[in-house]
C-alpha cells in the first residue's frame, strides 16, 4: 500500500473543496473501515461508533478550509475522529480511562522460554532448536487465500490495541509517525504494541506453515 | 547477544530504532547465527503477508448516508 504524499493529499483536498463527490467517496472507502474500528475502542456500541464516524466526516468537511497539510490528510482525519470518539465516550460514561486503551501492560515474551537453552547451559539463551527457514515454503502457499485468511484471523484475535496498531502499520501501510500522531500515543508504546502483534502473528504462522499443506 | 534477546529487539531493528552500538551487536550476532537469521526472515515474511491483506469493505447503507452528509455540506458551503 503506497503511503500518501503531500501532493496526493493536496489534490484530494482541492477536489473536496470543489465539491467532488467521487473524491469524497473514494476517501470514505479508503478510511471508513479503520475509522469504525478505532471509534469502537472509545465507545460502548457499534451503533455509537457509526455515529461517531459520521460526525467525524462532517468534522472533516467543515474543517477542510483549515487543513494546512502539516500532517498527512489521513492523520488529520483520524485526529478529528479520535477527539470526537473521546468526547462521545465520556458522555456515554465509559468506565475505562482512555489513556489505558493504548497502554503497554505486563511482559509478553515473543516466544516461550522453552525455545531457548536454559540458564546454566553453555549456550544459555540460544535456540534450543533453530526456527525452520521458510525459504522452502512455496510462494503460492505463502500467498494462498488460506494462508492470508489465517493471518487475518490471527490478527483479529489480538488485544484491540495491538490489533489496530498492526492493522494501521502493516495492513494499511501507515508510517509509525502517522500512527503515533493519529492515535496520540508515544513512539515507545506504538513500537511495543507493534512488536507484540507481529511476534504473535509470526508465531501463529510458524505453527500453520509447519503443518503439512 | 543471546537469541532470546534478539527476538525482543527485532522490531526495534526493523524500525531503525536501535542505537548504533546495539545495531552493530545485533548484526554481529546475525552473521553467525542461522537460527536468528531464519527468525528475522520469518518476521519479514510475516510483515509482507500482513501487507497483502485487504481492507474492510463498508456496507452500502453507510455509503449512502455519507453521500447525503457530503451533499448537504456542499450545498451549505457553496453560495
Amino acid at each position: 500500500m503506497s503511503s500518501p504524499n503531500a501532493d496526493d493529499d493536496s489534490a484530494i483536498v482541492r477536489a473536496l473543496r470543489s465539491g467532488d463527490e467521487a473524491a469524497f467517496m473514494a476517501l470514505v472507502e479508503r478510511h471508513q473501515g479503520q475509522m469504525l474500528r478505532i471509534a469502537r475502542m472509545y465507545v460502548p456500541t457499534q451503533a455509537v461508533a457509526e455515529e461517531v464516524v459520521q460526525d467525524a466526516w462532517l468534522g472533516v468537511l467543515k474543517g477542510l478550509e483549515g487543513f494546512e497539510g502539516r500532517s498527512s490528510l489521513r492523520t488529520w482525519i483520524f485526529r478529528i475522529l479520535v477527539n470526537i470518539a473521546k468526547t462521545r465516550g465520556q458522555r456515554e460514561r465509559r468506565s475505562v480511562p482512555f489513556s489505558s486503551l493504548w497502554a503497554v501492560e505486563g511482559e509478553e515474551p515473543a516466544l516461550e522460554p522453552e525455545r531457548f537453552l536454559p540458564e546454566g547451559e553453555r549456550w544459555a539463551g540460544h535456540w534450543a532448536e533453530d526456527p525452520a527457514s521458510w525459504d522452502t515454503v512455496p510462494e503460492e502457499r505463502l500467498l494462498s487465500s488460506e494462508t492470508l485468511a489465517f493471518v487475518g484471523a490471527t490478527i483479529e484475535t489480538l488485544p484491540p490495541n495491538q490489533r489496530e496498531v498492526i492493522r494501521m502499520r502493516d495492513v494499511l501501510g501507515w508510517s509509525s509517525e502517522e500512527v503515533r500522531n493519529a492515535l496520540e500515543i508515544s513512539e515507545t508504546n506504538q513500537r511495543v504494541l507493534l512488536h507484540r502483534a507481529r511476534s504473535k502473528v509470526r508465531r501463529a504462522l510458524e505453527g500453520y506453515l509447519g503443518e503439512a499443506p | 547477544m543471546a537469541c532470546s534477546e534478539l527476538v525482543e529487539l527485532v522490531t526495534d531493528y526493523l524500525e531503525g530504532a536501535l542505537e548504533d552500538a546495539e545495531r552493530a551487536r545485533l548484526d554481529a550476532h546475525l552473521a553467525e547465527c542461522d537460527g536468528c537469521t531464519a527468525y528475522l526472515e520469518q518476521m519479514r515474511t510475516t510483515i509482507r503477508l500482513t501487507g497483502v491483506l485487504t481492507e474492510d469493505r463498508i456496507p452500502p447503507e453507510g455509503r449512502e448516508q455519507l453521500l447525503h452528509v457530503f451533499r448537504a455540506w456542499r450545498e451549505g458551503s457553496t453560495p
